[in-house]
Formats: C-alpha cells, structure tokens, sequence
C-alpha cells in the first residue's frame, strides 16, 4: 500500500495492509478480515464460525459478549469487524454495540432470528452497520468486508477534507509515523484515537501535502472545548458551524467539527442507555460510607493511623471519630447503620474487625480521653450507657470497616456492646471486638484502636466467646477512671490470638458484648492507651500483650493507665476466650474496674471480664497494652504478649485493688495464670 | 451397494426438502462440509439436539409456572428458533413462530398446545436426521460408519 496511490485506492491497500499488518498481500484482501462473533447459541456460532473461515476471514468466536469485550478491550486493534447476535443472556446485543462502537469504534453487524422491523431500526440506530437475519448464510458473510472497508474511507474522507490542527507534535513525525501507520494501520482505521489521526496525518501529509490536510487530533483539551461549545448551544440547535465559531481554534474546519460531533452524537446516546446501570452501581457504593454519620469526633481512636492503614476507609475515620468518640449520648445519634451494611463486619453483631495493624497508632493515638468524663465507676449502667455509644460506635465501626477494618470494628465493637451478648464470635476474619458501647467511648480513642485490634482475627481463632471486643472494652475501660474497671477488660476482648482482634466477642465484658474478639491488637491497644491517658499517674508500662490476662486479675484494673499496647494478638487469647465464652456479659466497665482501675475493682465479678477482656484483647498481636498495673497474670493469655508482663499487669493490678483477691474468681480467664496474681 | 446408499441418502435429502423439513440451509451446511471436516453437519446437528434439549426444557418449565411468564417465555422460544434455523430445520421453526404470536398476546392455551408440536416436529426431524446420516454412513463405507447417532 502506498500511499502515493491516492485517497481512493489508498483506503484499500492500505487497509489490507494494515489488518494483514504487512504480511498479507492487498490483493488478498478480503481475505484475513479478522472478525470477532459473539453469539450465545453454541449451534449458530459453530456455524458462523465456519462460513467465515469458508470466506477465508480469522474468525474468533464468544459466546459472551462480556467475554468480546474483554478480547477487545485487550487487543485494541485486534481485530475489523464484530458481528453480534441480538439476543444474549449476560448482556443486551445492542448494548453491546454500543460499547463496541464507543470503545473501539469498530464495524457492527447485528443478527438475529428477529426480523421485525423495530429491532432493525433499532439496530441502525444503535449504529450498526449491518442487520442479518438468521439463518445467516454465507452469502451474506462474504460482502461484510464492505462494512470495514466503508467505515475507513469514511474516516479518510473526512481526513482529507478536514482541515487539520495539528496538536501537539504530530508534525514532527514525519517517516517514523509513516512507518508506523502503515504497520498499525488497524489503529488508525479502527477508531477516531488521535494516535490513529497523527499517524494518519503523518501519512497523509508525506504522500501529498496539498491534497491530505493533517487530521484532526481531538485532544482532551479540544474535545472539552467543543463539548463546552455544544452545550452552549444546545444539543439541539448544535451545528457545526456555530461550534466551529464558538470553539474558534485556528486551523479546525467545519468538517472537521461536523464528524466529530457525529461520533458525540453517537456517543451520548449510549450513555443515556447506559448511565442508569452505572448510577446504579455507583449507589451502591455510596450508601455503606453514608451510614456514618456524625462520627466524626472520634478522637481518641486513632482512625486515622486506621484509615492510613488501609483499614479504615477515610470517610469512615471520620465518622468513626465523630461516632467514636464515645460520647454515650452521641451515640444514639449517630445513625449507624451499622454492620449489616455492608458486610463490614462479618460479626454477628457488627463486629468490626480491627485492623490489625492499627494498634500501634491505637496506642499512639490520642489516649483516651475518651473517657473523660466518665465516671470512674464505671457502674454498669453507666458501662451500659457506654455501651450503648459505643454500640453505636461500634456499629459505626462495622460499617466503617467493610473489610475487616478492624479498628473500626472496634468502635463497632464498642457500640455494639449494648449487646452484651458475644458479640463477635464468629466473625471470621478479624472480628472486631464488640465494644460495648460504653467502651466505646473510651474506647473509642482505644477504640479505634480496638477497632485496630479488631483486625486480627479476634475471636474467630476458637477463641470463642469469651472475646467480647472487650478489647475495645477494655480499652475503654481502661480508660475509665479506672475505677471501674469495667469489665471492659474480661470479657470483651476476646482477642482472638494472631491476627488482630478478630472476634472480639465481647462478652458481655462491655456490656456490649463485644463479642468480637479482638484478635489481633490493633484496636486494642488503643483501649490501653486509654487507660493510660487516664490515669496517667498510673505508670503504664503495662504492656498487656495479654491483657486479658491481666485482667483477670480481677484486681480493679488498675487503671490500665499505660499504653495499653495491645496488640491484637495480645487481644485474642485462647484461654480467654472460652471463659469468656461463658457468655457472660462481662462488662468492660466491670473489667475495667477490676483491671484498669486498679483500682477497686472491688473484686467485682469483673475480673473475669477483664481477663477475657484482656486476654480477648492481648491475644496474639502484639498489641501491646502496656499496662501498668495490671499484672501478668496468665501467661497464656499472653494477649500483650510481648510487651506486658503479666504478672506485672496482674499484680499491679492486684495492687491496685488492693487485692481484689478476686482476681481470678471473676476472670474467667482460661489464660490467666490466676496465681500471678497477688491476692 | 455403495450407491445405493449414496442414492438413498441423496433421495432422502430429497424428500426431506420436499416435505419442509429441511431447508437452504442445511444444504448450505452440507457445502460447508470439506476433507477438514467430513461430519460437519452431523456435528453440528449433534450439537442443536444438545443444546436444543436444553432449551426446550426450559421452555416446558416455564410453561408449568404459575403465573406464566410470557416474556421469558418469548425469550427462550426466540432462542431456540435461532437454533433451529441454523440447522435449517424449517418445520420446527414454523411452529416456533406459531408459538411466538401465542406468547406475543399471552394466550397460554396457544402456547402449550404450539409447543406439543414443537416438540413434535422436533422429535421427528431428529429421527429423519438419524437414518440420513447412518444412510451417510453407510454410503461412505464401513469405516464410517463410526459416526455418532444424531442427539
């Protein structure tokens, strides 16, 4: 194909050359053709397939039409012509040519056993070049090399006659782009891509510079202009020529503007065809963000650590953070939709799950002051009022959370402690620890953390139930004056051991059950950090790894003061979790009391709360609660693994309380080595 | 004996298109035949069954269903008349358009007795088919005789 033989022939040579890409000889032409069939009848597509390699054309057969347009999206150029049955299950046909025609900008033929009239008109308006009527026959076949071959003198034509602006560079490339063009020829044809018009125009431009004019390249920016220009004047009364004038680019001709504004013609109406499936999708991505409102005071929580981490979805940081912040009251107006709305949470209560990473910042963020203001007695009402923001919080987590972003589970968590119950136990993945709502505000600060804890698979790791998010719980707690030590601690976290806080099944330990068990720390350590913030005075060291360990030293928490750094896989601890599993509503505020407070935990049943809690919290994760009272009592539950030496965390704890003695009773920790803990 | 079959097959494709079972387009299918594929009619014929059957069923089903739904009804018939007319099979395709009009005015009691003749003519031109490609078989010799039986 040379180009020197003129417009007319040029199309012709040229195009054989280009879709044999050099290999095969024009005069072979139409042979080679490479045709695309899609065609959901296995029956009707064999047999296509065959006509057509009787016509000597590539043939590629789909029955998809979904399946098409990947093969063309991928292969921009890979092919001339498409030929499209009507009727297809997974998409409309003429969809389909729509999409084909604004992608790829190929020749269409539409077939079907639908002779009726409306359906070929709907065909020619859809923009197919061609209607056949099944039973296709080959006869039929043979001449659908016309369709492509009109299409490219088409697009010539308008080369030729068009003025051309040149944008960019396109000048400059003189041979190279010859090459190119003459190889890649398909590109130019097959679509109005400003690639295919400089290659074009190059080409055009080296045979003779009078006749070709460089093609238009439509740019973003030309194309912006021109849409601006259209709308000015109205879809409608759009004309060429006024476009051509309101648009006043030197250099464009109306030619030019007439056929682009063909092909946007084209191109608007299978939007409109189309905009409503996309809205529709759109929406549905839309809604689980709405859910959370107001949370945009969570503050203690570290959501954004969380959001940073991926976790947390940014929007939802920030509404977990209004939620979040614990504030009981708040709570209720926050309008969580919570968990179910999107699968955040795989609790069955909206557990969040925790991001498991997250505890660091937990830990870091902001300490609690979650808690202030709550009353250092956590009584369970006053736990229970928690519980319920934090519920909400925690429901707010879930949503947040969609996957398994832990930490917001972790508010969730802490909403969710309203339901005492276990909150998360199965939560598979991370779980985040049910935060009773009342921990929730503490914890919200922790909580996030909580919701960080959440992240490791808390809860879900067998620890069963008795991970209550006490993580998130126990954060919170442990932010409470620690009086309390709600029994945040106990029974919320069932930090599931390892990854993050899954499961927190809180049971009960906020009176939320924070069924989640907070697997891995993330959330949770936040919740420690609470509690340092807290009592600062209370030298936090405590690295609760295994916080609910700790806890368990029924001793009034000593107000876990110190960063609690639980890592989620402190959080979730087996041993907890099946005394947590008990089911028993620990409340955090009960944990707290008996861990965090250090205080007087009067011995208050919540000890046990506490080691769930702690231990739900500690898991495995290095989530680090640093404690400082609490004492490490059970090893095992090692939920603040690494960083919080039980027994110290139980014997301050027990300190603290002066020995509440009950350490153990009221932890039911199966990891608490109830005999660290002084009594 | 050869011819003979040979003769026999040609005739029954013969009547065949006589009596509207069979149209253009099973002789078109028959041109597309080659050396690369000796059996393609039959292959292909083998297919429609398969996939036929399958439609079919799906029709019967939603005939059963109560309320019947007449667009899918609509949906499902066009399909299997799509493939019924790749085969050329032109008496089943007849009767799919009676169908179709029953369905186009929801007239249930036209549509169930149509589709008892769709499913009639199918059956039947199923059999026909069979004996002309075992005719084929036997025409081309006992090595082909190895070809599968039609559905």
């Amino acid at each position: 194909m040379n180009p020197s033989n003129g417009k007319g022939s040029m199309p012709t040579a040229s195009s054989s050359a280009a879709w044999k890409a050099g290999d095969v000889v024009p005069d072979q032409f139409p042979a080679g053709l490479r045709v695309l069939v899609v065609d959901d009848d296995p029956t009707c597509l064999v047999i296509l397939e065959k006509m057509l390699r009787a016509c000597r054309y590539e043939v590629t057969k789909c029955n998809r039409a979904e399946i098409a347009l990947s093969l063309l999206r991928e292969n921009k150029n890979g092919f001339d012509i498409v030929i499209s049955d009507v009727h297809m299950p997974d998409m409309d046909g003429f969809k389909l040519l729509e999409d084909i025609g604004l992608e790829m900008d190929l020749p269409v033929i539409m077939m079907s056993a639908d002779d009726g009239k409306n359906v070929v008109m709907k065909g020619v308006t859809h923009g197919a070049c061609d209607y056949l009527i099944k039973p296709v026959r080959i006869e039929a076949l043979k001449n659908i090399w016309q369709h492509v071959v009109r299409k490219r003198k088409n697009e010539w034509r308008e080369l030729e006659q068009s003025g051309s602006v040149e944008e960019g560079d396109r000048q400059q490339k003189p041979c190279d782009d010859l090459d190119y063009s003459s190889s890649a020829n398909e590109g130019n044809w097959k679509s109005s891509k400003k690639r295919k018009d400089e290659e074009e125009e190059t080409e055009e431009r080296d045979d003779s510079s009078t006749l070709k004019k460089p093609r238009v390249v439509w740019s973003v920016e030309l194309h912006q202009q021109f849409v601006a220009a259209v709308n000015q004047l109205g879809i409608d009364k759009a004309v060429p020529k006024k476009i051509l004038e309101l648009m006043n680019v030197p250099g464009l001709t109306r030619e030019n503007v007439a056929s682009h504004l063909q092909k946007y013609r084209l191109y608007l109406r299978r939007l409109s065809g189309v905009s409503q499936h996309h809205s529709s999708l759109n929406n549905s991505f839309m809604s689980p963000e709405a859910s959370f409102g107001p949370m945009s005071s969570l503050n203690g929580l570290d959501l954004q650590t969380l959001a940073v981490t991926g976790q947390l979805p940014a929007q939802s940081l920030a509404n977990l953070q209004a939620a979040g912040l614990g504030r009981s009251t708040a709570k209720s107006g926050i309008p969580m939709p919570l968990v179910d709305q999107r699968n955040l949470f795989s609790f069955e209560n909206p557990k969040s799950r925790f991001v498991e990473g997250q505890q660091q910042h937990l830990s870091s963020s902001k300490p609690m002051n979650l808690l202030h203001g709550i009353p250092t007695t956590m009584e369970p009402k006053q736990l229970a009022s928690l519980h319920q923001s934090a519920q909400s919080l925690g429901n707010m987590n879930v949503q947040v959370n969609s996957h398994g972003a832990q930490s917001s589970s972790l508010l969730m968590q802490m909403a969710k402690t309203q339901s005492r119950g276990h909150i998360l136990n199965e939560s598979a993945g991370s779980h985040l620890p049910s935060l009773p709502s009342s921990i929730g505000q503490p914890i919200m600060s922790n909580g996030i953390a909580g919701g960080v804890i959440g992240r490791n698979e808390i809860g879900d790791n067998g620890r069963g139930t008795g991970y209550n998010n006490q993580v998130a719980q126990t954060s919170s707690m442990l932010s409470f004056p620690m009086n309390h030590t709600t029994e945040l601690v106990g029974n919320s976290f069932p930090i599931g051991s390892t990854p993050g806080i899954s499961n927190v099944t809180s049971k009960g330990a906020f009176h939320e059950e924070v069924s989640s068990e907070i697997k891995s720390s993330a959330g949770f350590v936040s919740s420690y950090d609470i509690f340092n913030d807290l009592h600062p005075e209370k030298s936090q060291e405590w690295e609760l790894q295994n916080v609910g360990l700790h806890f368990n030293a029924s001793q009034n928490a000593n107000p876990v003061q110190g960063n609690l750094d639980v890592s989620p896989s402190v959080l979730v601890h087996q041993g907890y979790s099946s005394r947590q599993g008990s089911g028993q509503n620990r409340n955090i505020s009960a944990l707290g009391r008996t861990m965090f407070s250090g205080v007087e935990a009067t011995g208050q049943g919540n000890a046990q709360i506490m080691d769930q809690q702690l231990s739900n919290l500690i898991v495995d994760n290095p989530v680090r609660v640093k404690y400082e009272r609490f004492s490490d009592t059970s090893s095992q539950n090692a939920l603040f693994a690494d960083h919080f030496g039980q027994e110290d965390l139980m014997s301050a704890l027990l300190k603290q309380q002066g020995n509440t003695g009950p350490a153990e009773p009221d932890f039911d920790f199966d990891g608490y080595s109830i005999d660290n803990i002084p009594v | 004996m050869v011819k003979n079959h040979m003769q026999r097959q040609f005739d029954m494709k013969r009547s065949l298109l006589d009596q509207g079972y069979l149209d253009e387009q099973f002789i078109q299918l028959e041109e597309l035949e080659d050396d690369d594929n000796p059996n393609f009619v039959e292959e292909m014929v083998t297919t429609f069954y398969n996939n036929s059957a399958r439609l079919l069923q799906n029709i019967e089903q939603a005939l059963v269903s109560r309320p019947i739904d007449f667009t899918k009804l609509d949906n499902y018939m066009h399909r299997f008349k799509g493939s019924s007319s790749s085969i050329g099979a032109t008496r089943v395709k007849k009767e799919c358009t009676i169908f179709t009009e029953y369905c186009k005015k929801a007239n249930a009691e036209g549509c169930i007795r149509t589709f008892l003749q769709v499913k009639q003519e199918h059956a039947c031109l199923r059999r026909k088919l069979e004996t002309y490609f075992q005719l084929g078989r036997q025409a081309a010799g006992p090595s082909a005789n190895a070809g599968g039986q039609v559905g």
